[in-house]
């Protein structure tokens, strides 16, 4: 298997090639989280002419949420609350959150921080890793701002590292830069499946999410919906003829990304 | 309005154990105990006439033994019965433990002896949310315990006493009037009077509550005017149970004295060292005491000498202190007459009498670099940066329109009362400041657009669900608002979105720049 891109691994004298080839094919996968941790920081590259960038990125921090078991000595339910910052051009690009279409689980547990500039984005993110009474944080940014550089990103991850709050950042309309994110994902919706009762409306939310870039899995490709409370991933293939059962999670090669209109 | 304090009412939150001390036998004793749940089993205690039963299963029960029966007329109605001997003083003290566990549910609890507690649950319950939900919390608490268990939750001890007692077991009542209605058909025996009381009130043919205030309450005072304590006079348990007449409860406080000591790996003899340990031990205390936010006004420092010898050495302070370094230099005015003997192996400080005593401030910078900020603190360095207006939480809001019905306010404000949102409306996860204009390419006959133009693109709908119509809220409107039809939308691409029409086609309240038709505009994206 070709990797075209392999993420940066720790390489020391006492690792062959064999241990890091089998720490890269641990696939990711919904739930994950309870054997691997959360992943502390992730990117998610999205259009703003749709709520996918948004949708996947609590789709993914509640999944990582629900999916950590609640060490000893933790409360029973974790009420803490959540930070969503976005900068003035994000918001008005792609709307600001909306209380009643919020998971019920978060509608009353939402901090919204709205920031002029990214520079200001980038220091509400930063505080609200290091505060211990979030749950995680997530940050809406448009475009590659000069103020997201590397040099940011890093710090960003340094700090979701030291407190163990995630951080997703959604990046609306981006380039693919430079990053220390741990997991890179680009996201557009799908068509949804269609309603038991009402083939002709909008059905359950589907996503189709590449991941691009990612430390300890291999990149892959999935089709993402929301089941209930749980997130579900397919396979593009297991997608056309529906069958929600058994998965199969032996990725493919990545697609070639078809351009824009194609 | 958020109450002050005095005019909220009180809850309290009463448990009966009504079978403490047979489950308390049950659990002493491992597995066999438990073999016993079939066959009929009591609990006895002697007194001068023989033994009583003080406490019988339910078998036991079923075969006729009661409490407070003589076990040789139980004994005639069920010969096989097995007796255990009762422990009053133990289930006593296994209430107070209970008493001291119960403390999970509110601030502070009280012993109902012989078996019940009473928990003050005033403002506590939306920690669990809502009293239902603390209820049930009690009940699987005290299941896992496997004990049987009652409760209710009244303003006043006596109500919810009553409740709790003869009641549907879970009963919430609120107010004065809930208080009335839902005890007007428990016995009087409800009213926590003595036994001879009770006797006389039934001999009057008085057998509810309700019944008892039918006669008037100048009849009963009468007959009970030379009774002065609340258990024999009838009137004095109402006005308790209504709230009328106040009743202090007795709350159980656990007590834990600071304590901290230190074992030495060598016996020191020599003065010097004694100062060293002195001064980490009150290092040591000054932490506990600040764990707790309390100040030392009586310190005793006990040295253990090899020997066997004690030395105690108390202190008294005027003001509740924690500073270890005062704590220090008063110790070792009193530490020079000290015999050291053959070495002192273990020391111990214990803060006997302690004082609340306000938190100082330290140094901010570092305990947040090691253990995070908390949320009040990121709050605050966000707001002061960004701007007050910058940090908000939505709320909702009563209007109908979308755009209303979310408002802004700051984060740590307490959320409005409002009312619950209408499951059956699916509404988008973000919502445009603005709503912008969509140029309609091609509509339906239905009436949606079929094609649009939106930011310079064009999207093709592929489903739709709608129309939802919300009406123009005339009472703060003008008369010529328009009407609105929400759909939701999925286009070519699975991207999916909220639009709506404002007006409809013939209404007469139209502009005159497209001739009256109706308007679409994108207000929301769905996720």
């Amino acid at each position: 298997m070709i990797h075209t891109d392999p993420a940066p691994l720790p390489f020391t004298a006492f690792e062959d090639v064999a241990a890091i080839s089998t720490r890269r094919s641990a696939r990711w996968r919904p739930g994950l989280a309870a054997q691997s941790g959360p992943a502390l920081h992730s990117e998610i590259f999205a259009s703003s002419r749709e709520g996918a960038g948004a949708a996947v990125a609590l789709a993914l921090a509640l999944d990582d949420w629900r999916s950590i078991p609640r060490g000893e000595g933790r409360e029973e339910e974790d009420r803490r609350e959540v930070l969503w910052v976005q900068t003035r051009e994000a918001a008005r690009l792609s709307g600001r959150p909306y209380r009643a279409g919020l998971p019920l689980e978060l509608a009353t547990r939402l901090i919204h921080v709205l920031a002029d500039k990214p520079e200001d984005a980038l220091f509400a993110l930063e505080e609200g890793l290091r505060c211990r009474d979030l749950a995680f944080v997530i940050g809406e940014v448009s475009g590659n701002p000069r103020a997201l550089d590397f040099t940011a990103s890093r710090r960003l991850t340094l700090a979701a590292q030291k407190h163990g709050v995630p951080l997703f950042l959604v990046r609306l309309d981006a380039q693919r830069d430079l990053s220390s994110a741990r997991m890179r994902w680009e996201v557009t919706s799908v068509p949804s499946a269609p309603l038991r009762w009402n083939a002709q409306a909008p059905g359950v939310p589907a996503w189709r999410a590449e991941l691009f870039r990612a430390r300890t899995h291999a990149p892959g490709e999935w089709l993402l919906h929301q089941d209930g409370v749980r997130l579900k991933a397919m396979r593009e293939r297991a997608a056309d003829n529906d069958t929600g059962g058994a998965m199969d999670w032996t990725a493919g090669l990545q697609r070639r990304r078809l351009p824009q209109g194609a | 309005m958020i109450g002050h304090g005095n005019d909220r009412p009180r809850r309290i939150l009463s448990i009966w154990l009504p079978a403490l001390a047979m489950d308390r036998w049950r659990q002493g004793g491992g597995k066999e105990r438990r073999e016993f749940d079939r066959q009929p089993l009591v609990l006895i205690a002697d007194t001068a006439h023989g033994p009583r039963i003080e406490a019988a299963n339910r078998p036991g029960s079923e075969a006729g033994a009661r409490p407070g029966m003589m076990l040789a007329d139980a004994r005639t109605l069920c010969p096989q019965l097995i007796t255990a001997p009762s422990d009053p003083a133990g289930d006593l003290a296994f209430l107070e433990s209970l008493a001291v566990w119960a403390q999970r549910w509110g601030p502070w609890s009280a012993l109902d002896a012989p078996d019940g507690l009473l928990v003050d649950v005033t403002s506590v319950p939306h920690l669990f949310g809502g009293e239902t939900r603390l209820v049930e919390d009690v009940h699987n608490a005290f299941a896992r315990r496997e004990l049987a268990v009652r409760t209710a939750i009244a303003p006043t001890a006596g109500a919810a006493w009553a409740l709790a007692h003869y009641g549907p077991p879970g009963t919430i009542v609120e107010g004065r009037e809930g208080i009335a209605r839902a005890l007007s058909d428990l016995p009087v025996a409800a009213l926590r009077l003595d036994k001879d009381v009770v006797t006389v009130l039934r001999r009057l043919g008085l057998k509810r509550l309700g019944e008892v205030s039918t006669i008037g309450r100048d009849a009963i005072q009468r007959r009970f005017r030379n009774r002065k304590s609340p258990a024999a006079n009838p009137l004095i348990r109402l006005d308790q149970l209504l709230g009328l007449v106040p009743e202090p409860l007795l709350p159980v406080v656990p007590v834990q004295m600071p304590l901290v000591q230190r074992r030495l790996m060598e016996p020191i003899r020599h003065r010097q060292l004694l100062d060293t340990v002195v001064s980490d031990l009150a290092a040591d205390m000054a932490r506990e005491l600040e764990g707790r936010g309390l100040g030392a006004r009586r310190l005793e420092l006990g040295l253990w000498r090899v020997d066997g010898e004690v030395v105690v050495r108390r202190l008294e302070m005027a003001a509740a202190t924690r500073d270890p370094a005062h704590i220090v230099r008063l110790f070792a005015a009193r530490l020079d007459d000290v015999d050291a003997g053959f070495g002192i192996e273990m020391l111990r400080l214990r803060a006997s009498w302690a004082e609340p005593l306000a938190l100082e401030q330290g140094d901010i910078e570092a305990a947040a670099e090691s253990h995070g900020t908390s949320l009040s603190a990121c709050i605050d360095r966000l707001t002061v940066r960004l701007g007050p207006r910058a940090v908000s939480r939505p709320v909702p809001f009563a209007s109908h329109l979308p755009e209303r019905a979310q408002r802004w306010q700051p984060p740590l404000d307490p959320e409005p009362a409002s009312q619950g949102l209408l499951a059956f409306h699916e509404r988008p996860l973000k919502m445009l400041e603005k709503p912008e204009m969509i140029a309609v390419l091609y509509a339906t006959p239905d009436g949606y657009p079929q094609r649009f133009r939106w930011r310079g693109s064009v999207h093709e709908v592929v489903r739709v669900e709608g129309p939802e119509r919300i009406a123009p809220e005339w009472w703060r409107e003008r008369g010529s608002a328009r009407l609105r039809d929400y759909y939701r939308i999925e286009d070519d691409h699975g991207r999916r979105y909220w639009i709506y029409r404002q007006g409809i086609i013939g209404d007469g309240r139209g502009s005159d720049r497209n001739g009256g038709l109706p308007d679409w505009y994108l207000q929301g994206l769905c996720a």
